[in-house]
């Protein structure tokens, strides 16, 4: 999480090792920038959104955790082209 | 004796709020009725653009009747930002029309040059561009793409905001809006002398204007009017929100404001159908992903299908009563391209009584008199 080691119960979510975390935010949404954390936890409000294992704006609710696996925050909005209009 | 209005405006839609908040505009005061979440609501599923390039082939009256609402845009979106505060996303920076073959680019190229003959003194600006200068136009562009057509005319815009702030305007300009009032057969039509029923409420009225989109099919002939639409589903797929890539709209693909990526542009004729089908969504994306290859490695959020409201001939269909003087009618797919000429053409030809024949003469139902009427 973040880089850091967390140990997490088999078979929950991705989000729910946010919250296990207790990080402040896992993302910042690309229109305001307000910072965000799992709110429905099962798959509707996109307010879960996170870098996991290196791909971007993955809802973490619906993401079961892995042994290893790296979640980060999503800063802003993604990126879909390196070099693109942004 | 109901209540009385100077105007009924039948149809909540991007049409009938456009038309209505227009005639606000005229010194008018009119009831907006708005037949609830069980209409077909193609003002919901717009795509967005404000689109001008592909628009009149073969009817170059209707060239000109969406490039004046294209032109009419600017005016259309600081007047609502300065009166409700909403911003309606409006961006005119030109939009191009994707090649993926160089047979596609040659009859695309052909079209555009008998644009422009059709055009005449009215003039049609368009430059067809091939790939490499393309590129600098636009990123991350596929191998397949072998160029495009551009026209500095396009555009989109935020058509879920664009209608919030019509209705906005409309209202605190002094329009009446009334939610789950669809109109029923209980209709009275005389010459400047109406009274429709809806939502268990009697609206009378010297002027009415029918914009119920799909509706307006069954509603035209009480009103001595022809509405001779039907539906046409149209399927559109969004993405997940990224950082700005698209400068410019492409046809079937845009980049909103907020980061999202609409892809759309389908066609299907089921009738009142709005179920989605994963064959016709694989097509739209297999084209986006050969148009613009990272748009395979976005997430799609949402899907969803609307039903377009289509004329024989596709174009719109702008109407006076002669049995009925003061009953219009107004019709069309494209409710936001054509929001401009609606609230700033439209509205002020319906507030004086008569349309201007000499724009809209042809694009009156008339046309589909000889032959085969629908």
């Amino acid at each position: 999480m973040e880089g850091a080691p967390l140990r997490v119960p088999a078979g929950a979510s991705a989000a729910a090792a946010v919250l296990l975390a207790g990080l402040f935010r896992i993302r910042e949404t690309p229109v305001s920038g307000a910072p965000r954390l799992p709110y429905c936890m099962m798959g509707v409000c996109f307010d879960c959104l996170a870098e996991i294992d290196g791909v971007a704006n993955r809802q973490a609710c619906m993401v079961p955790v892995a042994p290893g696996m790296r979640i980060r925050v999503q800063h802003g909005a993604r990126v879909a082209l390196d070099g693109g209009a942004g | 004796m109901p209540p009385s209005h100077d105007s009924i405006v039948i149809g909540g839609g991007l049409v009938g709020a456009a038309i209505a908040w227009g005639l606000t505009g005229q010194g008018l005061r009119p009831v907006l009725l708005d037949e609830g979440d069980v209409a077909f609501r193609a003002s919901r599923g717009n795509f967005g653009l404000v689109w001008v390039q592909s628009k009149g082939f073969g009817a170059p009256h209707y060239q000109r009747w969406t490039r004046a609402s294209a032109g009419e845009w600017p005016a259309l979106a600081a007047d609502l930002a300065a009166r409700t505060g909403r911003d309606v996303g409006l961006r005119q920076p030109g939009g191009v029309q994707l090649c993926l073959s160089d047979a596609e680019y040659e009859e695309r190229a052909a079209r555009m040059a008998q644009m422009r003959a059709e055009a005449g003194n009215f003039g049609f600006d368009y430059r067809m561009i091939r790939t490499p200068e393309l590129r600098g136009m636009l990123p991350g562009l596929g191998p397949r793409v072998v160029g495009a057509s551009f026209t500095p005319y396009d555009g989109h815009a935020n058509p879920l905001v664009l209608l919030h702030a019509l209705h906005r305007a409309f209202t605190e300009a002094g329009g009446t809006y009334v939610p789950n009032a669809k109109v029923e057969d209980d209709i009275h039509a005389a010459p400047h002398d109406f009274a429709v029923t809806a939502g268990g409420q009697r609206f009378a009225a010297p002027r009415v204007v029918l914009a119920a989109g799909l509706g307006n099919a069954a509603l035209a002939p009480h009103f001595g009017l022809s509405a001779p639409v039907r539906p046409q589903r149209g399927q559109v797929i969004v993405t997940e929100r990224t950082a700005e890539v698209l400068p410019m709209p492409v046809t079937t693909i845009r980049q909103t404001t907020e980061g999202s990526i609409m892809l759309g542009d389908s066609v299907e004729e089921v009738g009142f159908d709005t179920r989605q089908r994963p064959e016709v969504i694989r097509v739209i994306a297999e084209r986006a992903v050969a148009c613009f290859p990272w748009i395979g490695r976005l997430n799609i959020v949402r899907a969803w299908s609307a039903l377009r409201v289509m004329a024989p001939d596709g174009l719109p269909i702008y109407d006076q009563s002669e049995a009925y003087p003061g009953a219009f009618t107004a019709n069309c797919h494209s409710g936001v391209t054509l929001a401009g000429a609606h609230a700033r053409l439209l509205a002020p030809m319906i507030a004086a009584g008569a349309l201007d024949m000499e724009r809209l003469g042809l694009l009156s139902a008339h046309r589909f008199a000889h032959g085969e009427a629908a």
